[in-house]
Order: structure tokens, then sequence, then C-alpha cells
């Protein structure tokens, strides 16, 4: 059962080498190697589930030599989301890509990037994550340069120096560890790591190092124009996974194996870098000409919710509020994923219709597209936070634990941020009001539509209906 | 489950559900949304008929479903949710039947449709909500589900419009939040109980439930159209009439004043919020909005901005009745909630079916309207009088008991001027309408005769519905005593919410 | 005290943050590409000297296998920024 870990890395890795191999068969092996790889993503939610934590070395080599595939309740969520949203990517990207030549340079990477961000999920060395975010990396680079035009290469480029230096930062973190503590296994590095000058070092490297990758303010400068100039399919991973696999380590360092490190100045600093993203991410999003560029800001601004919950829980005893804020804060990683995605799917529908992705002028193309409409406004509920969407029971608890704690600022700044995100939601939304005649049908494309409404209904209604399993897999945790 | 936990879901769903299936209609598939919407109504009113049969016979009806930890989903039977439940179903149907034929050649009914189903289903589940938590789910929702509504049409002016109440509505919202949030941190899950769970509470808590207290206030006030947060109605009106009528009768308007009555009676307790000196304060916004409401009215020459700043004042009376400590005004209260929203009803039906069928949109193109359209015009005063208060319409009776209620709350000396200045008010800027109507003569042309006089003075979609809640209205003034009655609900619950 | 271990290892702290300095204050993405190459040459540098364990003892072998694999690592991206490089070159050429 443990070789689920192995089946999820190796799965999408040959279907790479297989779609690099038979271009022409391309499209069926993506899709045969998505069903397989979603099917055994849920298959591993539910072994978890029912029996917890799950580890697999590889080799047979023990920690401390070998490398360790380690899969938990928040890591095995974090897969299943991201099989969900590349699998429904993936179906939309065999429409948006018309020419074979496309499709033929696209897969391969495409699977790469799955099979990096699966790899990086699963992997309980460090090392071994510094490996796989490089590959997530220039995986995801390459990914953003497809769009060929002059401003995609430059956006690309500027992204791949980003991810590099905040790689090199990350091994320099991680090499320090291996100097003070002589492993590299994070379940035995967990309650080793004591405070002192190394520990605290390689903590600020890998932090510094991760925050570039994962777009904090003020860090994000390279996140608006790549995620803006590429391919929407790419867009919509980019935003949805790619910065939330740099977050999730940041979760797990702070969480678990820095635990002891962390003071309320270190998470206040998190704290303050998260505000300031929300509010500056949300103003940039407010004065967007365009789509892209609009829901570019928006996830600079939702990546700062996440952070917020830093000083929360850094405040919070152990105990049941404290959890109750951490599945908070997992729910609303979740539901951004899927919202964003599929405002992303939503958007490039828009773009091919239109021609561009100017909001101004969206009027027409808004009204003739009911059921994309719909998908931006789902996507956007979810964004301000609002019911029935998981965000909303995230953005509860964020706020509850902040009362909780008496950190009344942060209550402050989310209100603010959810209604600068209503203002600028709301403002593309006005523009599917006019006077164009309605369509006969609602769905006009099919496997264009669906989806981009398949996902934003998942972060709405799914995660908002049937959220409470997300707290039942975290477990009770420190 | 057992269908005692099925019931209050399925009154839900009886509207989510065909609204969904609306959305993806065709837009030439008028007789299946017809029959969709129609069948929707039907079900709900069938289903809350057995509801109330059953809370009679204390049936205990509720629909638990948890979120997430801490945070329960539950739709539950009391006595005032039976009571909103019962006043928004009927209502709807009612509704239903105007919106057919109001928006007869409009484009886009499928999206009207639909967001009308689920705008019912979202102010039905507010209405069920069993805890403070379900409430705020579905009062926001309420505010998603009605924004399309108002921005109907996609004028300029329908999209500001749309864009103020959003604004207003949104950020109401978040204070509600906030304050909800911080009342559950500090007492936990708060689910209505008759009689309010917080006074338990130890008294260091006391000045943070004060500044809860203001921040629920605001944010239900924006939706009740408390002064000063009531700017956004006006320019609501922009939305077609039916919005309008539900919006003002039973959705929006009527979810904001539910709000404070449920969170006085039932989270704080009506005993415990005067010992807080909350009370007075509520009371005085209520006042000054009614004068205010009713002054506003005076200048207004559209027909649409008069009902709207009418209803501005008219439900500030519900606040001003859950103001005056004691069963009496609690009553009085408690039954115009539903005596309100029959008559405001009626008015915008009226307005509506003026503009429909003679394009009168102002008081002043109203001269001798009477005379044309008589069954819509008497529906018109029925509901008209019933506001100023006059027996035996059902106004009377609610402000009967706002000023008695007063009188034994030793309130007296402020409420029954207020009460007297108002009624006084509201016959100043009716009357004249009335006068108009009925003995004017009328302009050599109306504005724009759409619908031609023929059997009927106009299509049977816009005569019968105001006429059916006009004689409800003077039904529940008349019946009053009778079993089953609004007055019999309102006094059944402030006889459980004091213990009696 | 000063032995050759922590020499190679300071000098490895130092050249990181000479590539440091290098990537981001220079503008030429060749210029910047070059200095992440030299951080990441400091921070190999740096795994060596932990691998020495004493005299006479076989080095540890897992800084080593690190070394390589970032070596590795280092190369494919540097290639990729490369041919981006090459790439936006010709499309500006082109406009």
């Amino acid at each position: 059962m443990t070789d689920m870990l192995i089946w999820l890395v190796a799965i999408p890795l040959t279907g790479a080498v297989a779609t690099l191999l038979l271009p022409r068969q391309a499209t069926a092996l993506v899709y045969v190697t998505a069903v397989a790889t979603t099917s055994v993503a849920g298959m591993l939610l539910y072994q978890v589930g029912t029996q917890g934590e799950l580890t697999y070395e590889i080799g047979g080599w023990t920690a401390g030599l070998g490398i360790a595939l380690r899969a938990d309740g928040l890591s095995t969520m974090l897969l299943l989301m991201t099989a969900l949203v590349v699998m429904a990517t993936s179906v939309y990207a065999g429409t948006y890509f018309r020419q074979a030549d496309e499709r033929a340079r696209f897969w391969p990477l495409w699977l790469l990037l799955w099979t990096s961000l699966n790899a990086l999920l699963l992997s309980g060395d460090l090392f071994n994550l510094y490996v796989t975010l490089e590959l997530l990396g220039l995986s995801a680079v390459a990914l953003a340069s497809l769009g060929g035009k002059t401003a995609a290469l430059q956006a690309a480029l500027r992204y791949l120096q980003a991810g590099l230096l905040g790689s090199m930062m990350f091994l320099a973190g991680v090499s320090l560890i291996y100097a003070g503590y002589g492993t590299l296994d994070l379940a035995t590095l967990t309650g080793m790591v004591a405070p002192g000058p190394v520990a605290w070092v390689a903590l600020a490297l890998m932090t510094a190092g991760l925050l570039l990758k994962t777009a904090l303010f003020p860090l994000h400068f390279w996140l608006p124009p790549a995620h803006a100039s590429a391919p929407a399919p790419v867009s919509a991973v980019l935003s949805a996974l790619v910065v939330k696999a740099a977050f999730y380590l940041v979760l797990r360092l702070w969480l678990d194996v820095f635990a002891d490190l962390v003071t309320p100045a270190s998470s206040n600093i998190l704290g303050i870098l998260g505000a300031g993203a929300i509010l500056w991410g949300s103003w940039r999003a407010l004065r967007a000409e365009r789509l892209k560029l609009l829901a570019a800001y928006s996830t600079v601004a939702q990546l700062g919710y996440l952070f917020l919950f830093f000083p929360v829980l850094q405040a919070l005893p152990p105990g049941p509020t404290r959890d109750a804020a951490l599945g908070g804060l997992v729910i609303l990683a979740l539901t951004h994923g899927f919202a964003k995605a599929g405002l992303f799917l939503a958007i490039g529908i828009i773009q091919q219709r239109a021609g561009h992705d100017r909001i101004r002028e969206l009027d027409g193309t808004a009204q003739r597209l009911p059921a994309t409409t719909f998908a931006i406004a789902l996507g956007g509920v979810a964004l301000i936070g609002l019911p029935p969407s998981g965000a909303f029971l995230g953005k509860w608890q964020l706020i509850g634990g902040a009362f909780a704690t008496g950190q009344w600022f942060w209550v402050l700044i989310t209100v603010a941020g959810s209604l600068l995100a209503a203002a600028y939601m709301f403002r593309v939304l006005g523009h599917a009001f006019g006077n164009q005649a309605y369509p006969q049908r609602a769905v006009t494309v099919a496997r264009e539509e669906w989806p981009a409404l398949i996902l934003t209904g998942i972060a709405v209604i799914g995660l908002g209906l049937a959220g409470a399993p997300v707290w039942q897999l975290l477990g009770s945790s420190a | 489950m057992n269908f005692d936990a099925w019931l209050p879901l399925l009154i839900v769903a009886s509207s989510l559900v065909p609204g969904m299936v609306i959305f993806f209609l065709k837009e030439g598939s008028h007789v299946t949304r017809t029959l969709l919407n129609l069948a929707g109504a039907g079900v709900k009113l069938i289903l809350v008929g057995v509801m109330i049969w059953g809370v009679f016979h204390d049936h205990n009806y509720e629909t638990r479903w948890t979120l997430a930890p801490g945070l329960d989903l539950v739709l539950r039977a009391d006595t005032l949710s039976v009571l909103f439940v019962t006043l928004s179903t009927v209502l709807w149907l009612v509704t239903t039947v105007y919106a057919i034929g109001y928006l007869e050649h409009s484009p886009h009914r499928s999206r009207f449709f639909g967001f009308f189903s689920l705008c019912v289903s979202a102010t039905v589940g507010l209405a069920l909500a069993g805890n403070l938590f379900t409430f705020v789910v579905f009062y926001e929702l309420l505010t998603l589900v009605t924004y399309p509504l108002v921005a109907h049409r996609g004028t300029p002016d329908a999209l500001r419009g749309a864009r103020i109440y959003l604004t207003y509505t949104l950020i109401g919202g978040a204070l509600l939040l906030a304050g909800t949030v911080w009342l559950y941190v500090i007492a936990g899950p708060t689910a209505f109980v008759e009689g309010g769970t917080l006074s338990s509470l130890p008294t260091e808590y006391h000045p943070q439930l004060k500044v809860i207290f203001l921040l629920l206030m605001i944010g239900l006030g924006v939706k009740a159209a408390l002064v000063p947060l009531h700017g956004w109605l006006p320019h609501a009106m922009v939305a077609p009439a039916p919005v309008s009528a539900l919006l003002h009768a039973v959705a929006v308007v009527k979810a904001g004043a539910f709000g404070i009555v449920r969170v006085v009676y039932d989270v704080y307790g009506v005993n415990f919020t005067d010992q807080l000196g909350l009370l007075t304060g509520l009371g005085i916004a209520a006042a000054i909005t009614i004068i205010y409401g009713s002054v506003k009215a005076l200048s207004q020459d559209n027909l649409k901005k008069r009902l709207a700043y009418s209803t501005i004042s008219q439900v500030s009376y519900i606040a001003l009745g859950t103001a005056i400590l004691g069963p009496v005004g609690t009553i009085g209260g408690i039954v115009h909630l539903v005596h309100q929203g029959i008559m405001k009803i009626t008015l915008f039906f009226t307005a509506g079916g003026y503009a429909e069928t003679l394009g009168i949109h102002k008081v002043s193109e109203m001269n001798g309207v009477g005379r044309r359209m008589p069954l819509t015009t008497l529906a018109f005063s029925v509901a008209a009088l019933g506001m100023i208060g006059i027996p035996p319409i059902a106004g009377f009776i609610s402000k009967w008991y706002l000023g008695l209620g007063a009188i034994e709350a030793g309130m007296a000396w402020w409420v029954i001027p207020v009460l007297i200045t108002s009624s006084l008010l509201n016959a100043a800027y009716f009357l004249p309408i009335l006068y108009r109507a009925w003995f004017c003569q009328p302009a050599p042309a109306w504005p724009a005769e759409h619908i031609p006089a023929a059997r009927h003075e106009t299509a049977g979609t816009l005569l019968w519905p105001p006429v059916v809640t006009a004689g409800l209205a003077l039904a529940a003034g008349l019946f009053a005593a009778a079993p089953y009655s609004p007055l019999e609900w309102a006094d059944l619950i402030a006889q459980r919410e004091y213990g009696l | 005290m000063l032995t050759a271990q922590w020499l190679y290892g300071i000098t490895g702290c130092l050249i990181v943050a000479l590539g440091l300095r290098t990537a981001l204050l220079h503008a030429l993405l060749l210029q910047r590409v070059i200095g992440i190459n030299i951080m990441g040459a400091g921070v190999f540098l740096m795994l060596i000297a932990v691998a020495y364990r004493g005299p006479g003892v076989a080095p540890d072998p897992v800084p080593q296998a690190l070394v390589l694999t970032g070596i590795v690592v280092a190369v494919s991206a540097t290639a990729l920024a490369l041919a981006l490089a090459r790439r936006l070159t010709a499309e500006q050429n082109n406009d």
C-alpha cells in the first residue's frame, strides 16, 4: 500500500516521457495518466484518513542515508487538490492549444510539472525538497515561456532568476542544517532542532528563499508579469499550485521542524508581510486593466491571508482552538487553489473568444458566455470569502483565532481584504449585466467551460459544505 | 435521518432545486420555467403547512450539518421561524405569478427566475436558521443572490444602484461577521434559544457584549434600512417591480429586521439587553428612522421612491417593538413583520401594475387612475389605509399593540408621539395619492398605455396578486383574534420569550 | 581554533555572500546567472567542508552526493536561463 507513494511520482513521470516519445498520441496519454494519478491520490487520501501517516523508504535504505517519502493528512489533501486541478486543466488545455506542435511542446513539460509537485509534497528529506523545488521551478519557467512573445520571455526569465535565487538560499540553509545536526530527514529533525545560531540562520535563509518562491510581499515582483503572460492553463497551475507548494514548505518548516524556534516576533513579521500582501495585492488588482493581471495580483493578496495565520497559530496554545485554526489555514489554501485555477480557465475562455482580456471592454463577451461568467462569479465568491465557500470557513477560523488571542489588527486586515476583493471581483462581474441577447444555451462549449465550472464549484460548494473532513484529516497536532 | 430532520432542508430545497434547473433552461422555454416556478412554490407551501401542523403538535424539526469544528449549520423550526417562513412562502407564490406577468417580454428570464428562486431559498434558510452562524451564512448568501436581481436591467443606473447596494450590504455583512465570530469566541456556539443565552456570562464580558451588540446591529441595520444605513434602498428602486416587492416586503429588509428580532430575543434575551442599557439606543435609532423615512417620503414624486422611504419608516416599527420591553410591545413588533410585508407588497405590486399598464411612474401622473384601474387602485387604497393605521386593516393592529406596549413599559412619553406623528405623516403622503386617484380628472393621455383597457383593466397576472394580498391585509386585521392568525402567532412567540 | 574545515566553511559562506551580491546588484542577465552559479559554488564548498570527519577517517559520503546533485541541478538551470535569453534576444531582434 505504501507503494502508492512512489506511484504518484512514477506515473506522471512515465507519462511525461511517453508524451515526449509519442507526440501524436500525447493527448490520450495525458488523460490516461491524469485519471490514473488522480485515482491513486484519492486512494491515498482514503488510506491516510483511515490509517494515519504513511512512510515509504526509497530503495529500502532507512532514513539517515536514504530518502523517505511521507504522506500525512496535509500533504495528501494537497496531493488530491493538485491531481484534480491538473486533471481539469488538462481537459481545458486540450482545447486551448489549437495546434499540434504547441501541444507537443506543452504536454511533456506539463506532466513533468505534475511529477515535481507530487514529489515535493511527498518528500520527507530536506535535500530532496531542494531538488524537487528546483524541478518545479524549472518546469514552471519553461511552461511560462511557452507564450513565446517578448513579454512572456522576459517575465519567464525574471521568474527563473527569482526562483534560482530562492532555491540557492534554501540550499544554503539545508547545508547549515546538515552541518549542525547531521541528518536531512524531516521526521528525525522534528524535535531535534534547538534554538541556536545555526538553526536561526538556517531558518532565516530557508524562509527567505521560500518567501521569494511563494511571492510574499514584497518579494512578489516576479509573479504578476509571469502569470499574466503565460497561457491560461499554465497561469492556472502557477497560481493555484506552484506557489502553494512553496508555502507548504514554509508551513512544514515553521510548524514541524523549527517549531521550537518560532517566536511571537518572527511570526509577527510574517503576519505583517502577509498584511502588506493583502492590501497591496488587492489595491493593484483593483487598478488592473486586464483580467489576467487582476487574477495574478489577487493571488498575491490571497497568499497574504495564509501568512496571517502564523502569528495566530503561534499565540494559540496546543488544543482544539489551534487545531481549528490550522484547519482553517488548510481549507483556505485548498479553496484558493481550486478557485484560482477555475478563474484562470474562465479568463482563458474569454480571452480566446474576445481576443483580449481588457476589463473595460468585456461586456459583449461576458454576456455571450453565461456559464463562464458564472464560473468567474463562483471563483469570486471563494476569493472574497463569502459563504458557502471553503474560504468563508477558513476566514472564520482566522478571525476567531485572532479574537481569541487578542490580535485585533489581523481582524481589521482580513475584513479590509475581503471588502477589497469584493470590490475588484464585482467590478468584473458588473460587465455580465447588459443588453446583449442571452444565448439560447447556458453552457456553450462543453469541454472548455465545464472544467472551470467544476473547479470553482468544488471551491464554493464542495469545500464549503463538505469541508469538515479537512479538520479530521489533519488530526490533532502540536 | 427521519422525516423530522429532513423537513427544514426540504423547504429550502423546494426553491433551490428549481432555481438551479432554471439556470440551465433555454431562454425560450417559457412553459417549463413557469411550471418549475409554480411547482416549487406549491411544494414549499405544502411543506410549510406540514411544518405548522407539526410545530403545534410538538414535533422537533431540525436539520444539522457540521461544516467545521464548532460550526454547525442548523435549520430549525421554532415559532418565530415558522412565522417568517410562512410569510415568505405565501408572498413568494404571489410574487412569482406577478413576476411572470411583469417580465412578459423581458430578456434574460432564465437568469432572473434562477436568482429569484435562490433569493427565496436564502430567505427561507435565514428564517429557519437555528443559530447565529447559520443566520450569517444565509444573510450573506442573500446579498449575493439579490445583486443580479437589482442589476437585472443592465442599464448604467441599474448597475450603479446594484453597486451601491452591494457596498452597503457587504460592509454591513463584514461587521456582522466580525461581531458574530467575536461572540462565538467568547460564548461558544450561539444557538437561538428563547430568552437568550448570554445572560449567564460573567460580568467582565459585558463591555465586550455591548460592542458586539453594536456591531451586530450595524450589520443587520444596513439591510433593515435603519438610518443612517439606509442609503442603498432608494437607489435599489431601479430594479424591476417584482424585485422591489420581494426585497422590501419579504426578503432583504425583512431579513435585517428579523435578524434584529432574533439577536435581541434569542441570543441576548430581551431582559438582558435592557440590563445592558442597549434597548433604549435601539429604540431611539428606530424612532429616528420612522420619522426620517416619513418626512423624506413626503417630498418624493416618483411613486416607487415614495414607497421606498415609506418602507424605511415602516420596517423600523419592528425594531421599535423590539425595543419596547414587555410582551405587548413585542407582539406589536413581531406582528408588524407580517402585516407590513403584506401591505407593502400590495403597494409595490400596484405601483408596478401602474407602470406596466399605463407608464405611470410619478404620483403627479396618477390623476384619475381609479376610474381606469379600479381594482388595482382599490388594493392600493386598502394597503395605504393600513399603512396609516386605519382599522380594521392589519396596520392598525400593529400600531395599537405598539402604543399599548409603550404605555405598559413606561416609555409612552416618547413612543406615542412618534407613533402619532408618523401616522399623520403617513396620511400626509398617502391620502393625496388616494385623492388624486379617485377624485381627480385624468390627464388627456396616459404616459404610455402598454396594455389597453379590455375586459379586465390589465393583465391577470398583474391584477390578481395585489388584490389577493390586499384581501390578506384586510383579513389579518378583521380576523386577528382567530387561531393561526399572525397576531395569535406573535402572542405565542411573546409568551415563550418572556416565559409566561 | 582555525582548522582547515573551518577555513573552507567560512570561505564558502563568503563566496555565497559575494555571489548573492552579484546576483542582486547587477542588471545584465548573464551577470546575474553567473552570480547565482557563484552562490552555488559557495554552498558546495560549505558542504564539502561539512564532509570532513577528521584525519584518517573516510569523509562523509552524503554531502558529496549532495554536491554532485547540486552541480547537475545548477547546470540545467543555467542552461535553461541561457536558452531563454537567446530566445528573448531573437524575439527582440524580430520586433
